[in-house]
Order: C-alpha cells, then sequence, then structure tokens
C-alpha cells in the first residue's frame, strides 16, 4: 500500500569492462568480427616490424608474381610485396574510418545541438544540411578533392563532408524529443544555462546512438577512401591504400587477379567486422533491450 | 453455467520459479452482467484479460488453472480457435483509442474488415451492417464518419469505433481494459452509458477493468479486487461499496478523494504570491509561406493566489490548464497579460532577467517516469537548481538530504538513480527539488493523475503538509474534481481556453452557476457516493 515502506531496488551498474564483454561475447560473429578488428588494427600499428619487405621498395625483375615462400601474395606491377603493401594499406585506411568517425560525430554533435535547441539555427542550419545531402556523397568527395588538390587531408575532409549531415540530423531529433521531457523543463524551471542544460541532460541521450553511428561512419569512410584511390581521385598513389592497390592491380587482374582480390577481401571483411560491432554496441545500448532485466 | 469461468488461474514469467504475477484467480461472469476487476497497478487485472484473449505477451506463461468460455478451455485451444473466437465470442477494447486504430485505414473499413474475415455477407451487406452499428454507438453523420480516418476524429468518437469494432460480430462476451481513462470525464459518462446500454441491448457479458471507484460505482454488478496478483475479496457492488471485507478494499475506499469540497479555511494571508491578469497565449502557426489557423489557447486568464492558499485549476483536455501552467512557469512565452510573482511582472522578461525570478516558483509535472534524468543520481538533480544560484554544493547536498527526509525517503537515497524508485516515490523526489529553490509558488501540473489512488492520497496529504510548513502558495492543475474539492481552497473552471467559473472551492464545486461547471460535476464518476464513508451521500444526508 504504502510507497514510503516500499524498498528501494539496490543500486544496479555495469562496469565498463563488464559491458564490453558482454558486447564481444553476445554472439559468435561479433566475437570473430570482433578479433578479426583486433588483428588488423595490430598489424597495422605494427606494420614496421611484420612486413617482410619494404612496401615500396620497387624490384623490376619480380613482377607480378604468384603467392610463393618469399613473397606471401605474390608482387605488383613494379615488383613490390603484395602482402607488405595491404599491411601498410591498413595504417592509411584505418586513420582516415576513425578520423572521419570522429571529427564528423563530433562536428555533427555540435551543429545538431545547435539546430534541435535554438530556433533560428535550425531553420538555417537544416535547409543547408538538406543542400548538402542533395549532392551524392562519392561526388562530393571528388570535387573537393579536385579542387584542393590529393593528399591525406584532403581526402579526410572530403570523406568527412559528406557524413557531417547525417549526424546532424540525428542529434537534432534526438535533441527535438529530448527538450520535451519533463526533467529539461525542470531543468530551465531552476534556472539551469542553456549550456549545463545541453551538457547534462541533452548530450547524453545522444551519446549511445552516435556511438552506433560512429561505427557506420568509420567503415563507410573505409570504403569512400577505397573507392576514391581506386577512381584516381585519392592519396598519393605511391602511398600504400587498399584503393591504391586495387586500382593499380586493375589492369593485371587477368595475369595477378590477387592484386584487386586480396585487397578487396580485406576491406570486406574489415567492414563488415566493423558494421557487426556497431549492430552489437546498438542491441546493448538500446534502451528497451537494457531495460529487460531491470523490470523484474 | 457462467459464461467465463476462471478458475485457479496461475500466470507467471516463462522459465522463473515463484515469479507469479497472477496467483490463483477465480472468477465467474454471467450473460448480461458487468464485472469489474480492480486493482492497482501491478495487480494483474490486464494480464488477466489478456490470458482470456490468449494475447499475453511471450514472457508470460500462464502455467495452472482453466478459463472456460461457454464450456471451452481456452488455455487448451489452439492459436486458429482462438483467433476465431476472438473476433465472434470476445473482444477487447483499449484503454488508448489513438493507438487501437490503424491510422492510415478508413475507420468504417477497419470495423468492416472485422466482418470480412468473420461473416460470409457480401459487401454490401458489411457495408450497411457497419454503419447499423456505428449508429448503434451513437456515432453522428455516419457515412461521413465511415470513410473518416482515425486522426479526424475526437479521443471519444475513436472510442466509439472500437467498440463497434468490438461488437460488430455480436461477441457474448465484451473485455474493456481502462476504456474511459485516456477520456475526458464528460466523455466518460457517455461512454459507460454505451456500454450500459449495449449490454442490455446485446446480452453480452462485460470483463470492465478499472482502478476507478468512482467507475466501479457506475457500472458493476459485481467486482473482484485484486492485489498483486491475488482476488482480496469479490462481492456484489453495493455490498462492497457498504461492507468491504478485506482491510486493502477499506484502504482503497477511504483513498478516493471525495466530490464534496473541504470545509474552507480562514484566509490566512492577504500577501498574494502569484496572480495574472488577462494573460493570454494564441499559437499562430505557420512558416515563411503559409499562414495556418490561429489557436487560442488561452484567452484573458486572471487570478491571484494568495500565500499558502491553494488554486486549483481544473478543465478537461484542451481546455487551456496546461498552457496557463507553462506560461507561468515561461517554458512558453505568453502572448499577451502580466504575470507577477511576488511584485514582478515576468510575461514579458528577457531569459536573463527572468533568471533571479525563476526561483520563486517551481513546478512538479505529471509523468513520474519522465520528470526526473533517468542518468543522473537524484541528489544531483535535487542540488542543481540551488547551484545554478550560488549555493556552495555541500551545503546544497545536505539540504537535499533534509528534504529528502522531509517527503518521507530515507537521506541516503540521494545517491541512487531514478529507476530504482516506484512511482510515487519519484515524485515525492520531484517535489524535493521543486523544494530545493524555497520557492513561494508550487505548481502542480497533474501531479497526482499518475498515481495509484492510494499513493495519491499520500501525495496529496504530504503537499498539503508542506504547505502548512512553508507558507506554499499552490497552484493545482487537474481534471479530477475529486482531488480538486480535497486540496483547492479556490476553484478556476476552464474550457477552451476560457476562464469558466471562478471562486472560493465550496461554491464552486458545490453550487455551481455556469451550465459548463455543472455538466463537469454530473459526470464526475461516483459522485454519488461517500466511499470514504462507506455510504452513499444521499443516506448521510437523511
Amino acid at each position: 500500500m504504502s510507497d514510503q515502506t516500499a524498498t528501494i531496488a539496490p543500486p544496479a551498474r555495469m562496469s565498463p569492462l563488464v559491458r564490453t564483454r558482454e558486447i564481444v561475447l553476445s554472439s559468435p560473429l561479433v566475437t570473430v568480427g570482433t578479433i578479426i578488428l583486433v588483428l588488423v588494427v595490430l598489424s597495422a600499428i605494427f606494420a614496421a616490424w611484420i612486413v617482410p619487405h619494404d612496401p615500396v621498395r620497387l624490384t623490376p625483375s619480380q613482377r607480378l608474381k604468384p603467392p610463393s615462400e618469399t613473397y606471401w601474395l605474390g608482387t605488383d606491377a613494379f615488383g613490390r610485396d603484395l602482402f607488405s603493401r595491404i599491411v601498410y594499406g591498413g595504417q592509411i585506411s584505418l586513420v582516415v574510418g576513425v578520423a572521419a568517425a570522429i571529427v564528423a560525430v563530433v562536428a555533427g554533435l555540435m551543429l545538431g545541438l545547435l539546430a534541435g535547441y535554438i530556433r533560428w539555427i535550425d531553420a538555417v542550419l537544416m535547409r543547408m544540411v538538406d543542400g548538402l545531402m542533395a549532392i551524392p556523397s562519392i561526388l562530393l568527395a571528388i570535387a573537393i578533392v579536385s579542387l584542393w588538390g590529393a593528399s591525406l587531408w584532403t581526402v579526410l575532409v572530403a570523406i568527412t563532408i559528406p557524413e557531417v549531415p547525417r549526424v546532424v540530423r540525428l542529434v537534432r531529433s534526438l535533441v527535438l524529443s529530448a527538450r520535451e521531457e519533463p526533467y529539461v523543463e525542470a531543468a530551465i524551471a531552476a534556472g539551469s544555462p542553456t549550456f549545463l542544460i545541453m551538457r547534462r541532460h541533452l548530450v547524453p541521450n545522444t551519446v549511445a546512438p552516435l556511438i552506433i553511428q560512429g561505427t557506420y561512419i568509420c567503415a563507410s569512410a573505409i570504403l569512400t577512401e577505397a573507392i576514391l584511390s581506386f577512381l584516381g581521385a585519392g592519396i598519393n598513389p605511391e602511398t600504400p591504400s587498399w584503393g591504391n592497390i586495387m586500382a593499380e592491380g586493375r589492369i593485371y587482374f587477368q595475369i595477378n587477379p590477387g592484386i584487386v582480390l586480396w585487397p578487396g577481401l580485406v576491406v570486406s571483411v574489415v567492414i563488415l567486422s566493423i558494421n557487426l560491432l556497431g549492430d552489437a554496441v546498438r542491441d546493448a545500448l538500446d534502451p528497451r533491450m537494457a531495460k529487460r532485466g531491470l523490470e523484474r | 453455467m457462467s459464461l467465463l469461468d476462471i478458475r485457479n488461474l496461475r500466470i507467471a514469467l516463462d522459465g522463473v520459479r515463484d515469479a507469479d504475477v497472477v496467483k490463483g484467480l477465480d472468477l465467474s461472469i454471467e450473460s448480461g452482467q458487468t464485472l469489474c476487476l480492480v486493482g492497482e497497478s501491478g495487480s494483474g487485472k490486464s494480464l488477466t484479460a489478456l490470458a482470456t484473449m490468449g494475447l499475453l505477451p511471450p514472457v508470460l506463461k500462464a502455467i495452472a488453472g482453466s478459463i472456460t468460455l461457454k464450456g471451452e478451455n481456452l488455455l487448451e485451444a489452439s492459436a486458429a480457435r482462438l483467433r476465431d473466437l476472438r473476433a465472434t465470442s470476445m473482444s477487447m477494447i483499449f484503454q488508448e483509442p489513438m493507438t487501437a486504430l490503424n491510422p492510415v485505414a478508413r475507420v468504417g473499413q477497419q470495423i468492416e474488415e472485422v466482418l470480412e474475415f468473420h461473416s460470409d455477407l457480401s459487401l454490401s451487406a458489411r457495408r450497411s451492417r457497419v454503419k447499423e452499428m456505428m449508429e448503434a454507438v451513437h456515432l453522428p453523420d455516419v457515412d461521413k464518419m465511415y470513410a473518416s480516418f482515425p486522426h479526424q476524429l475526437s479521443g471519444g468518437q475513436r472510442q466509439r469505433i472500437m467498440i463497434a469494432m468490438a461488437l460488430v460480430m455480436r461477441p457474448q462476451l465484451l473485455i474493456a481494459d481502462e476504456p474511459t481513462t485516456a477520456l475526458d470525464v464528460t466523455t466518460q459518462a457517455q461512454i459507460l452509458s454505451l456500454i450500459r446500454e449495449l449490454r442490455e441491448d446485446q446480452g453480452a457479458a462485460v470483463l470492465f477493468i478499472t482502478h476507478d471507484m468512482g467507475v466501479v460505482s457506475e457500472i458493476a454488478d459485481d467486482v473482484t479486487v485484486l492485489k498483486l496478483g491475488e482476488v482480496m475479496e469479490t462481492q456484489g457492488v453495493d455490498d462492497l461499496l457498504r461492507r468491504p471485507q478485506t482491510d486493502y478494499t477499506r484502504a482503497l475506499l477511504r483513498a478516493v478523494p471525495s466530490q464534496v469540497p473541504r470545509p474552507p479555511r480562514d484566509e490566512q494571508s492577504d500577501e498574494v504570491v502569484l496572480s495574472t491578469n488577462a494573460l493570454s497565449k494564441t499559437y499562430s502557426g505557420g512558416g515563411w509561406f503559409t499562414k495556418t489557423r490561429e489557436v487560442r489557447a488561452a484567452q484573458d486568464v486572471s487570478f491571484s493566489l494568495p500565500k499558502g492558499r491553494t488554486l486549483g485549476i481544473v478543465g478537461e483536455s484542451g481546455s487551456g490548464k496546461t498552457t496557463v501552467a507553462r506560461c507561468i512557469m515561461r517554458l512558453i512565452d505568453p502572448t499577451s497579460g502580466t504575470i507577477n510573482v511576488g511584485g514582478t511582472d515576468i510575461a514579458m522578461l528577457s531569459q536573463k532577467d527572468l533568471k533571479p525570478q525563476r526561483k520563486k516558483i517551481q513546478i512538479v509535472f505529471q509523468d513520474p517516469m519522465r520528470s526526473l534524468n533517468p542518468r543522473i543520481e537524484i541528489g544531483q538533480s535535487i542540488i542543481e537548481g540551488p547551484l545554478n544560484y550560488g549555493t556552495a554544493r555541500d551545503a546544497a547536498m545536505a539540504r537535499a538530504r533534509e528534504l529528502l527526509e522531509l517527503v518521507g525517503l530515507p537521506a541516503s537515497a540521494v545517491d541512487r538513480f531514478p529507476h530504482q524508485f516506484s512511482g510515487g516515490q519519484r515524485q515525492r523526489i520531484a517535489i524535493a527539488r521543486a523544494l530545493a529553490m524555497d520557492p513561494d509558488v508550487l505548481v502542480a501540473d497533474e501531479a497526482v493523475s499518475a498515481l495509484d489512488v492510494s499513493v495519491q492520497a499520500q501525495v496529496l496529504d504530504l503537499l498539503a503538509e508542506l504547505q502548512e510548513r512553508f507558507g506554499l502558495g499552490i497552484l493545482f492543475i487537474t481534471h479530477d474534481l475529486g482531488v480538486a474539492s480535497q486540496i483547492c481552497d479556490d476553484v478556476l473552471v476552464m474550457q477552451n481556453g476560457r476562464v469558466v467559473e471562478y471562486g472560493p472551492a465550496g461554491q464552486v464545486l458545490g453550487s455551481p452557476r455556469q451550465d459548463y461547471t455543472k455538466t463537469l460535476i454530473k459526470a464526475a464518476p461516483g459522485r454519488h457516493w461517500d466511499f470514504a464513508n462507506f455510504r452513499p451521500f444521499a443516506e448521510a444526508a437523511e
């Protein structure tokens, strides 16, 4: 009868470590995906110690060799070791993927907060976002790269900019629904400044969806970088990246198809792994899934 | 033999031992009778209904007992058989008529669909049957209504459509799960009389689920009281209201707010803490290129609230009472008029000039689940306001602990999270948060409407006690006339954004002058019963 005497449930909080373990072990596919990702990341970081050959050294006598004990995945048209190039290519791809995800999420979060909370900014900003979204992202990226010339930085900018509008829209919609919550109105009534309301009451609502969105952006940025490089609009062809290797191997496909297929396989598997991990994080952070244990 | 007979029904979480949510329930209903299933949240009343319909969510299972409809055990029936029975022998109406209808299909076709699947009638025969049914539930202009979409209808009309859909196959059993809880009192009165009428015309049995004793007194033949999955007692409605057998039922009845206004208190103070003059809010929608209809959500609302008194704003949905509250809190900007808080007109102040004034006036919201940020400890929620006004963190936290004890919670609760509390407890925390600012005025926007009646009574007592102690002026917004008559000194009745009647509670609710106020009072369910004293008012007067 009395709500005063009703027992107050004991605190139930999971440590981040336990949480991560639970996500990784949530299904065998996610576990495999995580292991692959960890291996790819480690091999990219420690590339210098892993690779058997210098990835840019030309050995014209060894052009287009099939896989052998010296050249594990064969060589390309300039006699460079394919395996070493793929391992080094991972550096570029992962840097681009992670950097694009972080920059797009942070920029999108700022703009989305402003758009969702301040009305006149919303009207202006969302029309700009609409305009940006009307242009296909690859075309936009190619335009940016050809405007400023190819380098790692311009490629990064070119890949990140088309991703930002999606984040802005996501954050804006989350903020629009969160600001109607009575606890936000209570904070307004308590005289809290706008900045505090955003930081304490609005941003935490966006964290889970943004982590998930971030993993998808990471995967899509890796793919976009590969496409740009493949089209010749990417970074300097000398620097190995997965897209560059495939672009160069395209004309030799009939002689040594491995030059295209191996990096292609790596790109596919990495993107699949990131997406699987993203799905697992989404399932774990979805409040409807999380609530199940608490209700009863 | 009874039409519906439930014996020793047990429902439990699938695969969990000793997690029964319904514990050995027995009930039976005869044709042409209405059985009310009454209980507070968590009593298992809706689950019993869902089990009967074969619609239990997958995590719950009926693990023992029987549900017999016309001699057939429904717990053993196949899914296909249940689907067949659901339209033809039993049907159900739900609390929220908006979500129960398909928003993109015409309502007439939605009713017709039932006939299409469960009868061999031709299209024209189905149409005329649907229209007959729509007339039977007293929908106006049936031909036009047939082709309407759900969003074009009012809440009451949508609920009538749901009832028409439920009854079109003439089932012998109608299950109504809180069918009037989301409706206004006047609409509620119409729907209740409609259900009574249809029960007599069609001779159906009605299993009526509600938490509202007023509704029970209006519609029930028999009543079964449930508490945490167990039947407390089953009696005829008159016997139950006059001679409840268990302490639980007695407590439940005592907690029902009486419709008779409380005796007026002496005027304690002439000091006005909050007043408005001709406060208006007009929504003129539309963007740069379009202009939509103006909506006058509040017009010329004037009142004054002295220190230590309670002013109730009552009205149905859309009457503008919440708009007034939100204007006063400056959560929305009023279009014109003045809002005087402790001598300062805050109606048109800029956000910057407003900040020092905000302290004086605080609000408690309706929904206890959403009024606290689920991600931060309640202590942090309580001290947020004081910190904004320069109180030191330690001092604010010490005050938060005091306040929690004041509202009847342990001081140690400061570092718990909102989900660890029940609805009533959270409402107490929200009150503590409001008090942390030492306000002169507390706005309670339907603050007890989402609570069970026993918890509601406790929160009302708490508010009265705090008012006594701090001399708070309380602006109490409610749709429930019973609650208003228990707590308010003055009452202001609103309709369509306008003030209809304003005066001392005893006068407005006791001898209303305006027709609208009279209609409201007449529509309030259970107004003839003095639940707390177990007798009708008519007998008390003799």
